[in-house]
């Protein structure tokens, strides 16, 4: 099997946000794989060493993301490839990333494709069924468990608590949601190998592509912080009275019982 | 600027679900006195259209057909494209639901339209609509923009107010018939997992465990206070991967992000992945024997002390004070 991941290198999830001139500070901050990319590479992995064939890593980025793309071929994956598009795109968003992959994916006879359902850092979940949608291949967002038998797929998938059963057929894109698997962690000889497996860096040019091709529909206009919480009020006496003046709080001064 | 603006109305088991009526509400914003047209995609759904048009919808469009029974992305795609097709909208609005999160991108790249999603607040500036949304699971916000095409947002339920409801104003439902065909993923089960009816992304009150809750027998009294409060039950990471319950209670950075209007934690640290996913709830309570926890630092109020002695005084105290009112 032909198997892709799109992978995302993203802020670690310990990091605190800090924004300096109307921007997110990244010195010194911790860069990790986006959590829900790590279950679809472990994912692409398990697939492949069960019915054969190659997984290729795919990130759009910077340099920076190499590290990332080096770990998932540390995990197992077997090729990588980074979308560098840091001299050509100051400001992309999700039409921009999911127009740059298809524009690899075309043509590369992928018979599964694998992300995450969202990122950590945007939020928006769109690139999955984006690139999907372009590629003209149906999807399958947030599932928590899959079983290929030759070309047919079966899906369970995660609809706000409920698990929907799904069929569907290759070539599909699926994204993962927490539950699918518990992501390896890189051994030694891993890391030893992936070395030297093939890590290929793209920019627009090689994909036929111009800035304007690319160009975002969106804009960000401000970003900010959340006003910081005050602590509020720990209550005193003993317990039975603690609980009776906090229904009472939540009844009269929050309003919201 | 008066715009034409699309709302996808969502019903689920029968009834419409409340972010169709936020839904309503945030396309009047951005209609600016324009039309709002909302939308119901389904089997047999337009016996729910005068309820759109009590929340505000101007026009009512249904699409049904027997391939919409369960929500496809390739049969709720061709349905609603055709819709639009039709009213060529500037704007379109669906909740950030599951079946939002997951038709809107494709929908989008239909159209070569942007997307902003997960909006939690709408501003009309000049001639901008300005969207707020969080980035980083609630740790920073975001204002965003359409540069290009079509307005096309999705909601996160729970965050913009419904138009008071007005049983006066009714409508006649337009059908619309679309030819569905082609259905690439088949649904071929729902199971239902959640424990209790109400949904952790549109809960108005969520009482979360953690670590504290130490097994999974440990979430009935948690599940017995969210009864009483009509809530759902939510957990932290850490009581999801010790499998005290599902993950898709979890609440955090990976997990849920929620905005409820009370937010019980009992027994939760306060990681800083926690506190993501939760912290601009509007009041937040925190229970836990350590005083010292970092979710004080979030709390409205706090109970310091052993959640099983806790949570069940709070079950007797609310109901006493329902019984009273």
């Amino acid at each position: 099997m032909n198997i892709f991941v799109l992978l995302k290198r993203t802020f670690d999830t310990e990091e605190k946000i800090v924004i300096s001139n109307g921007s997110i500070v990244e010195d010194g901050a911790e860069f990790i794989i986006n959590p829900y990319d790590e279950y679809a590479v472990e994912e692409a992995i398990q697939i492949r060493d069960s019915q054969g064939g190659e997984v290729t890593v795919v990130s759009v980025g910077g340099e920076e993301a190499e590290k990332q793309l080096r770990t998932a071929l540390a995990m197992g994956a077997d090729k990588a490839v980074l979308i560098n598009i840091e001299d050509d795109i100051e400001n992309g968003d999700q039409f921009t990333t999911s127009k740059i992959l298809a524009e690899f994916l075309q043509g590369k006879e992928a018979d599964l494709i694998l992300a995450g359902n969202v990122a950590i850092d945007g939020g928006s979940g769109q690139v999955g069924p984006r690139v999907a949608d372009l590629l003209d291949i149906p999807y399958i967002t947030t599932i928590t468990n899959i079983t290929v038998d030759g070309t047919s797929v079966k899906i369970v998938r995660d609809v706000e608590g409920d698990s929907e059963t799904i069929e569907a057929a290759l070539p599909l894109l699926v994204t993962a949601q927490q539950g699918l698997n518990e992501p390896r962690y890189p051994s030694l000889p891993g890391i030893m190998k992936a070395k030297k497996k093939p890590l290929e860096e793209l920019e627009l040019d090689d994909l036929d592509l111009d800035e304007d091709d690319v160009e975002a529909k969106t804009k960000t206009i401000e970003i900010f912080l959340p006003p910081k919480k005050e602590a509020g009020k720990v209550l005193e006496g003993e317990l039975d009275v603690q609980v009776k003046e906090l229904v009472s709080l939540l009844h009269s001064e929050a309003k919201v019982i | 600027m008066p715009r034409k603006v699309i709302v996808l109305g969502e019903a689920r088991d029968g009834a419409l679900r409340n972010v169709s009526f936020e839904g309503i509400a945030a396309a009047q914003k951005i209609s600016e006195g324009g039309e709002v047209i909302a939308v119901l995609i389904g089997e047999t759904v337009s016996g729910l259209a005068q309820e759109l048009f009590h929340y505000g919808a101007d026009q009512v469009v249904a699409v049904e057909d027997k391939q919409l029974a369960q929500y496809t992305p390739d049969g709720f795609s061709q349905a609603i494209l055709a819709v639009i097709n039709q009213e060529k909208p500037d704007a379109i609005v669906f909740g950030h639901t599951a079946a939002g999160k997951d038709l809107a991108p494709k929908v989008a790249s239909k159209l070569g339209a942007g997307l902003v999603s997960d909006v939690i607040e709408i501003e009309t500036e000049g001639e901008n609509v300005v969207f707020t949304r969080p980035i980083y699971s609630g740790k920073a916000f975001e204002k965003k923009l359409s540069i290009a095409g079509t307005i096309f947002a999705t909601i996160r339920p729970n965050n913009i107010t419904p138009l008071p409801k007005d049983a006066s104003r009714t409508g006649e439902v337009t059908k619309l018939s679309v030819e569905i065909k082609d259905l690439r993923t088949i649904v071929k089960e729902v199971a239902k997992k959640a424990v209790q009816g109400v949904d952790l992304s549109e809960a108005k009150v969520i009482v979360a465990g953690g670590r504290g809750v130490k097994s999974e027998d440990g979430f009935k009294p948690l599940q017995e206070l969210a009864d009483v409060l009509g809530g759902a039950v939510g957990a932290s990471r850490g009581a999801c991967d010790a499998e005290y319950c599902d993950y898709s209670l979890q609440i955090g950075q990976t997990g849920k992000v929620v905005t409820p209007d009370l937010y019980i934690a009992c027994g939760i640290s306060g990681a800083i992945q926690h506190l993501a996913g939760m912290s601009n709830s509007k009041i937040v309570v925190a229970i836990n024997k350590d005083p010292e926890a970092n979710i004080f630092k979030v709390a409205d109020y706090g109970i310091v002390g052993d959640l099983f002695e806790v949570v069940p005084m709070l079950v007797e105290e609310i109901k006493s004070l329902k019984v009273n009112a």
